[in-house]
């Protein structure tokens, strides 16, 4: 009887552990398969030429507002910069109110089309945040060079421009 | 009477802790909203908005770590067929999905002026809402079924099942590319947080560690009180 | 304090964040006890129940 019982639940036991192993598996694999291409929010500027991008498709970029890129079309109202990935630029023009936390050297996502010059004409522009976090006046931990160039400009310094 | 040993066993235990649990609670959250939202810094990006950090940060970390006690307790319950178990998952999921309620909200609010908007579907915030659906369906499942012991094994079934969702939501800012940002505390290499930041941020998940352990402790004293009521019930119809 | 209370400007969605925080924690806290409170008195009425009905036989 007790020997019994024992043996039910090591079964149980073998039974439940082999599923999720093979359910981890499976995950892994599927997730594995899609690629992080399927499963990533945007492309990055070095991406947009594997991917065959043609004027009017419609897609997401992402990328770091490259230092001392910003600047205001000749209109004075549209937004214009160039989105860097360190590999590849991409020149961007967005008309509308950016996010606050928009600046050069920290990260963009813009969603638009390519126009036939091979500007990127976005509608949405998306500020991306990095993992670091410090009282102003500091230098963040990790600060790359090409993630944090030295003096990051502020929006008001950019709208100047 | 040798049925409710363990579980009487384990209230007087829980009588215990919670007093507790409670106190910690308090102490925490006392120096912890000073912190918060008086003594520590603006960020040097985000400025004063930052300090929703001190409740969305520990708010996703509870919603993950309540549903590993949750599958952990579905393991137990369906391997070892433990009479509190089953009661502990059912404890525990409403307040897993509370916290990953609130660490979808607040995220949503934080997202809102920083990124410029309230919900984008990258990995990580569509991983967290699954976590929530999660929750809702394991609650879902343990009422709808009429028997009691199928209704929690297929909870449990659930509630491991989702497991695979856990580490999905941890790496999902390292797989592919979201606009929520990569790992700040856990992580290779050390925290990216100052420590005036990090300190508030510690102090606020004791906070809500300290709630989730006295708010649980309460939930299995009444799901073992609910039981004994069916017991009971059962009997004056003299089954 | 006013500057204290309007966060830079993200007032609204700080004080909002902490008010929600807040309201669902406590929220839970007393759904909780209310049900804990029940589920004991429903105990101590069935036992006494069954207490009376041994007594009656």
């Amino acid at each position: 009887m007790a020997k019994g019982l024992t043996t039910r639940k090591s079964q149980r036991l073998v039974v439940l552990t082999a599923g999720l192993v093979t359910l981890g598996l499976a995950t892994g694999l599927v997730l594995y398969a899609l690629g992080s291409d399927s499963l990533s929010l945007f492309v990055q500027p070095s991406d947009i030429a594997e991917h065959d991008v043609k004027p009017g498709d419609r897609l997401k970029l992402g990328g770091l507002v490259a230092t001392g890129s910003f600047h205001r079309g000749d209109d004075g109202v549209t937004n214009i910069f160039t989105v860097t990935d360190c590999v590849a630029d991409v020149k961007v023009s967005f008309r509308g109110i950016l996010p606050d936390l928009f600046r050069e050297g920290q990260g963009v996502v813009t969603e638009g089309t390519f126009d036939t010059a091979g500007l990127f004409v976005a509608d949405t522009v998306l500020a991306k945040h990095d993992e670091n976090y410090a009282p102003p006046g500091t230098m963040p931990k990790n600060a790359a060079a090409c993630t944090h160039p030295e003096g990051v400009a502020t929006a008001a310094e950019m709208a100047g421009r | 009477m040798h049925k409710y040993a363990n579980p009487a066993r384990f209230g007087a235990l829980a009588d215990r802790i919670l007093p507790w649990a409670r106190w910690v609670m308090i102490l925490a959250l006392i120096p912890g909203l000073w912190l918060a939202l008086v003594a520590s810094p603006p960020d040097y990006q985000q400025g004063e908005s930052v300090r929703i950090m001190y409740l969305h940060v520990p708010a996703a970390w509870m919603s993950m770590f309540t549903y590993m006690v949750m599958a952990g307790a579905a393991f137990t319950a369906l391997v070892w067929r433990h009479p509190l178990a089953q009661l502990a998952g059912r404890a525990a999921a409403p307040i897993g999905a509370t916290f990953t309620a609130l660490a979808l909200v607040t995220g949503s609010l934080w997202g809102k002026p920083m990124w410029g908007t309230f919900w984008v579907w990258d990995g990580r915030l569509t991983s967290v809402l699954v976590l929530f659906f999660l929750y809702l369906g394991y609650m879902a499942l343990d009422r709808a079924i009429e028997d009691e012991e199928k209704a929690g094994r297929a909870a449990s079934i659930l509630a491991l099942v989702g497991v695979v969702n856990i580490p999905i939501i941890k790496f999902s800012v390292d797989w592919w590319n979201t606009l929520h940002q990569p790992a700040s505390v856990m992580r290779m290499g050390g925290s990216t947080i100052d420590g005036s930041m990090l300190t508030p941020l510690f102090i606020m998940a004791l906070a809500f560690q300290a709630y989730f352990v006295w708010i649980f402790l309460i939930r299995m004293k009444l799901e073992i009180d609910r039981r004994k009521a069916a017991v009971m019930r059962q009997s004056l119809r003299g089954i | 304090m006013a500057d204290f209370l309007d966060m830079g400007g993200y007032a609204v969605f700080v004080w909002a964040s902490y008010a929600i925080v807040a309201l669902a924690l406590v929220g839970l806290w007393l759904r909780t006890r209310g049900a804990a409170r029940q589920a004991a008195a429903d105990v101590v009425r069935l036992r006494e129940r069954i207490m009376a009905e041994g007594e009656g036989n």
